[in-house]
């Protein structure tokens, strides 16, 4: 189980870092949640992994519980990385509207264009 | 009056002049005076106790840890720099009132003025090294806004620059030099390390911290060769001047070697360092000086010049020239400033500050000329005024000075340099008041009103009667201050006739040598003329340019616009940290047993791994790529559920939604393809990278999985308090609305800045040219026959109620079970889209009453309200309460707090979430897209409406 988790952290991670390092904005977006994934998954097994002991307390039998503390600091990340892609899907958004060109990296033609 | 008091009071005293600038300039200038006066009044009465002997402290602790407390103390030095700052503080602020003219702002000067003035007073009353270095700073940056002031003007900016960066770069140096005394004393209270003289001499690092120290006091004091700012800085407003610029600003150099005198002067390092410097730029000011024809420019060389004295008297490090030093900085400080605002007067009437075009003032502007000539004598160190006693106790010194055996060169050096010196200030009073009346000044020059003068003529007074009672007005104030920087002097004597002495005739030498010179003045002009000189100010400048150009040359080198290549560095940088990690440390063995892998979780694998391969394989089809990681998420969420995670589950599930249909309406006016760009060969390197980083990352989280923690979690503290502490049984909730509140706190508030970004951006860009291109846009798909089909409006209005009652479910049983205001933030936010996405933008906006922004702030002011209210029940913020309650015929139920804080949480997420994609939906808004029958349930409509306007036509 352990091994199963572990190496699916670092295909969520590899495919993410390859999407990252394409050219257009749509990829990186999608680079980027697949590595959010990995790494929610990374924190959330830092409790270690536990089947059917959800951390829900049990007043009538002393009983063992998945690590409560990495779940909730997993939760708000998901909804950070929620607001985080949204921030960046909508610059993405915008500056290929602005632009038409949805290339991620300045060429050296805009750059001189700036500094004119 | 507490010392904190007295170094805020010009701090508070700084927001009135800004804000009373309405009620009139005189209000202004008054709340400015009153300030300054309260504080110089508080310093006073402490006067008997420094006189006494006393050092009167005040301490705070501030950051213990790193050594920064905000203590204060005053002793002598401090008193004497306190009473000069605030008592010619409140002369100048009364001289500006007058000399700034009805266009200056004057509240921005008056702020500007007291900020540096509580600056400056909390350096000379600081008794931390790193409290005063915020303070030298301060200074900095306030004389930058003063220097500056006059904005329209193009040398005052380039004044206040060069300025900001000359003694900017010296701080800078003199952090580093301030942290190494520290770490050489063992402490950064200046009182500690004044103790540890014989630690500080013996130590190896003595040097470097001198030379850094020296950098920035040299900087601020202006000394050869940063001595350049000074005069550029005559840019600003002549009451900046007299103040920054003669009493003040550039006395603070001097006034940090004098507080750390006691220390690190008296060592061969020292004495060649200080008193050379001190040297040569008292004798290149004066030299300079005397071919100056603005009057504030010959002024300025002549501070550079009286301030390497003092920095050659402090470089002596001798008790006697120490002491010799003090009493010139008072002198040096009356007639300067008195000069100053003479200068500033002549301007000011005359309309010109060129010599060459003024002279025969005498008769015109007598009262002026009056204060003039005795401040003007005082500083040729003429008796009976103050200039003259401590320019005899300096050349005096200099007769028992040797430099590397010699024992002419220093008092030949200093005679020299006080002819020149006589010859300037001869030439200041002759070249201006002297001569014939002339019918060719720019103005018409007479006496100003008292107003202008009477500031200048109360620091003429003072040169008068400390030159002639000097034991009795000044001597105790010599003393106590010679006492703080000496450690313990036995006793000043001041006064006026020392006999016969060697000091009497280099004197009399110098004068005559002056006179002298200043006859031949205009032969000598003309030499000085052909002679090439290096320009500071170009020298500077060419610095300055090319360390830009280095500067740019790096960064573009660096940031060369490539965002794909920053990511790869990132990558494989952390790649090479993580490798040399790995192999320079050891790895302990595996303390858990590997849990068996059932079916259910190797069919998620096998979906996972095929789904994230498809999307490498497929990611040029945008859609489809979507759909892919729409599967990926899916399984994430059931992997959380299946290790004993239902909150995350749920909430990844519902975040989903959201994403995926974020992801759509941005990709509706997107390419829908990725073309082929990279070669091959980049895309195998960056395969290669991608593996190594997965690699890496899998045999980490198999390491860590495979072991227990090296040291106890604090998860038993939140499991064990849960129920006892927070009231509720899901861990997870209670963590997240209870223990670590403060952080969900701050997390919504992110959330709904991201709303608000993406909103911002969205009104940006549909203010910009886009929107035209939006409105004119063809759809590049193939649309749906109909855009909101009956049986989808129909299934989502039946199933918004349900919805809703879902997540207000979620919601309140989140405490207990699994849930909570996240995740019914969410349900509801997902209830909330499918209305817009089956009967479209224009009905659900139609229907929106409440806007998302009010629900996002209404949000955060909930659960901050909640954690207020502990305040109340003093308490820490966020500390929740709770408490059950039983009315019949329910059950008996829960009521926290929480469940308050909670519900900020859910609106926030709500608002937030409905926020970002209604901001996204608004671009695909086009004119005529809504209809009015929302519910398109009759397809013949339109022809019937065809039908029906036929008839009538």
């Amino acid at each position: 189980m352990e091994l199963l988790v572990a190496s699916a952290i670092g295909v969520l991670t590899a495919a993410g870092i390859y999407l990252i390092l394409r050219r257009r904005t749509f990829p990186v977006i999608l680079g980027l949640s697949l590595l959010t994934y990995g790494v929610n998954i990374f924190l959330f097994a830092t409790g270690r992994l536990i089947t059917g002991a959800p951390p829900i307390l049990n007043k009538y039998a002393d009983i063992t519980y998945a690590d409560p503390l990495p779940q909730a600091l997993v939760l708000t990340a998901i909804v950070i990385s929620f607001g985080m892609t949204a921030v960046v899907v909508m610059i993405a958004l915008a500056a290929y509207l602005s632009a038409r060109d949805d290339n991620i990296n300045m060429t050296n033609t805009t750059e001189a264009g700036e500094e004119a | 009056m507490s010392l904190f008091l007295i170094a805020a009071l010009p701090f508070l005293g700084a927001l009135f002049p800004g804000l009373l600038i309405r009620a009139g300039r005189d209000a202004c200038a008054l709340a400015a005076g009153l300030t300054s006066l309260l504080a110089f009044v508080g310093l006073m009465t402490h006067a008997p106790a420094i006189f006494s002997g006393e050092v009167i402290h005040a301490r705070l602790d501030w950051l213990p840890q790193l050594g920064l407390s905000a203590n204060f103390f005053l002793d002598g030095l401090g008193f004497l720099f306190a009473t000069l700052i605030l008592g010619i503080g409140l002369l100048i602020i009364l001289y500006a009132r007058f000399y700034l003219s009805r266009q200056d702002p004057m509240g921005n000067f008056y702020t500007y003025l007291l900020l540096f003035q509580g600056a400056m007073v909390g350096i000379v009353t600081s008794d931390n090294i790193l409290l005063l270095l915020i303070f030298w700073e301060l200074t900095s940056l306030s004389s930058f806004l003063l220097i500056g002031f006059w904005k329209h003007l193009p040398e005052g900016r380039q004044g206040a620059r060069m300025a900001l960066t000359v003694t900017g770069m010296g701080g800078l140096s003199m952090i580093a030099g301030m942290l190494i005394l520290g770490h050489i004393a063992g402490s950064f209270d200046i009182s500690e390390i004044l103790q540890n003289k014989d630690t500080i001499q013996s130590s190896d690092l003595y040097l470097p911290a001198l030379i850094l120290i020296l950098l920035g006091a040299f900087t601020k004091s202006a000394q050869f060769p940063f001595h350049f700012w000074l005069p550029h800085a005559m840019a600003a407003p002549t009451p900046v001047s007299a103040y920054l610029h003669s009493a003040t600003m550039v006395k603070a150099g001097l006034f940090l070697m004098a507080r750390l005198w006691p220390v690190l002067a008296g060592t061969d390092a020292w004495f060649y360092i200080v008193a050379t410097t001190g040297l040569v730029t008292m004798l290149l000011g004066a030299i300079i000086a005397l071919f100056k024809d603005d009057l504030k420019a010959l002024l300025a060389f002549s501070t550079v010049s009286h301030l390497g004295l003092i920095t050659m008297l402090l470089g002596f490090g001798t008790k006697p020239a120490a002491v010799a030093a003090v009493f010139h900085i008072i002198n040096h400080a009356t007639f300067k400033a008195a000069l100053f605002m003479t200068a500033g007067i002549v301007d000011h009437e005359a309309h010109t500050r060129d010599i060459k075009r003024l002279g025969g003032l005498r008769h015109l502007m007598p009262v002026t000329f009056t204060i003039a000539l005795v401040a003007g004598l005082s500083m040729a160190g003429i008796p009976p005024f103050n200039g003259f006693l401590s320019k005899e106790m300096m050349l005096e010194i200099t007769v028992h000075t040797p430099w590397a055996g010699n024992h002419l060169v220093v008092p030949a050096l200093a005679t020299l340099a006080a002819l020149f010196s006589v010859a300037y200030s001869f030439r200041f009073i002759g070249h201006t008041f002297f001569g014939a009346k002339r019918d060719d000044y720019p103005g018409h020059p007479h006496d100003p009103g008292l107003g202008l003068w009477a500031s200048p003529a109360l620091l003429t007074v003072l040169v008068v009667v400390i030159g002639l009672f000097s034991g009795s007005v000044v001597g105790p104030l010599v003393q106590v201050t010679a006492d703080a920087v000496t450690g313990d002097y036995p006793k000043v004597y001041l006064k006026l006739w020392h006999g016969f002495t060697p000091a009497l005739y280099m004197s009399a030498g110098a004068v005559a040598g002056g006179f002298a010179l200043l006859m031949m003045h205009r032969r000598l002009d003309r030499a000085w003329a052909d002679v090439p000189r290096p320009e500071a100010k170009v020298i500077f400048e060419w610095i300055i340019a090319r360390a830009t150009y280095i500067a740019r040359g790096l960064t573009d080198a660096m940031h060369n616009g490539s965002i794909t290549r920053y990511a790869a560095i990132m990558v494989v940088f952390t790649l090479a940290v993580s490798v040399h990690a790995y192999s320079s440390g050891a790895l302990g063995r595996p303390t858990r047993q590997m849990m068996d892998i059932g079916l259910l979780p190797a069919v998620g694998w096998v979906l996972l791994v095929v789904a994230t391969g498809c999307i490498l394989a497929l990611h040029r089809n945008r859609f489809l790529s979507l759909i892919l990681i729409g599967i990926v998420g899916l399984i994430v969420s059931l992997s959380f559920n299946y290790l004993s995670a239902p909150d995350l589950a749920l909430t990844q599930i519902s975040v989903e939604v959201v994403t995926i249909i974020l992801m759509l309406l941005a990709l509706n006016f997107m390419p829908k393809d990725t073309p082929v760009e990279t070669p091959a060969l980049t895309r195998l390197r960056d395969g290669g990278i991608a593996v190594a980083a997965g690699l890496g990352i899998a045999a980490l989280a198999y390491a860590m999985l495979m072991r227990d923690f090296s040291f106890d979690s604090i998860s038993a503290f939140h499991t064990e308090n849960s129920y006892k502490g927070g009231g509720g049984t899901n861990m997870v909730n209670v963590i997240l609305v209870d223990f670590r509140g403060f952080d969900t706190f701050g997390e919504i508030i992110v959330l709904g800045i991201a709303a608000m970004v993406i909103y911002a951006l969205t009104e940006a860009v549909l203010a910009s040219k886009v929107r035209a291109y939006l409105l004119n846009r063809k759809p590049d798909m193939l649309m749906v026959g109909d855009a909101h089909p009956g049986l989808m409006v129909v299934v989502t209005r039946v199933m918004m109620p349900v919805a809703l009652m879902v997540a207000a479910y979620i919601f309140f049983r989140g405490h207990n079970l699994p849930g909570g205001g996240f995740i019914a933030g969410l349900i509801a936010a997902i209830a909330v889209i499918m209305q817009y996405m089956a009967s479209g933008f224009g009905w659900a906006a139609e229907r929106q009453r409440f806007p998302y922004h009010g629900i996002i702030g209404s949000g955060v002011l909930i659960a901050a309200a909640t954690g207020l209210g502990a305040w109340f029940n003093d308490v820490p913020f966020l500390t929740s309460d709770f408490g059950y309650v039983h009315i019949e015929p329910l059950k008996e139920f829960e009521l926290a707090t929480a469940a308050l804080f909670d519900l900020g949480v859910f609106l926030a997420v709500v608002g937030a979430v409905l926020l970002a994609l209604e901001s996204l939906a608004r671009f695909a808004w086009q004119p005529g897209m809504g209809t009015e029958h929302a519910i398109d349930i009759n397809p013949a409509r339109d022809d019937l409406a065809a039908v029906n306007k036929k008839s009538e036509g």
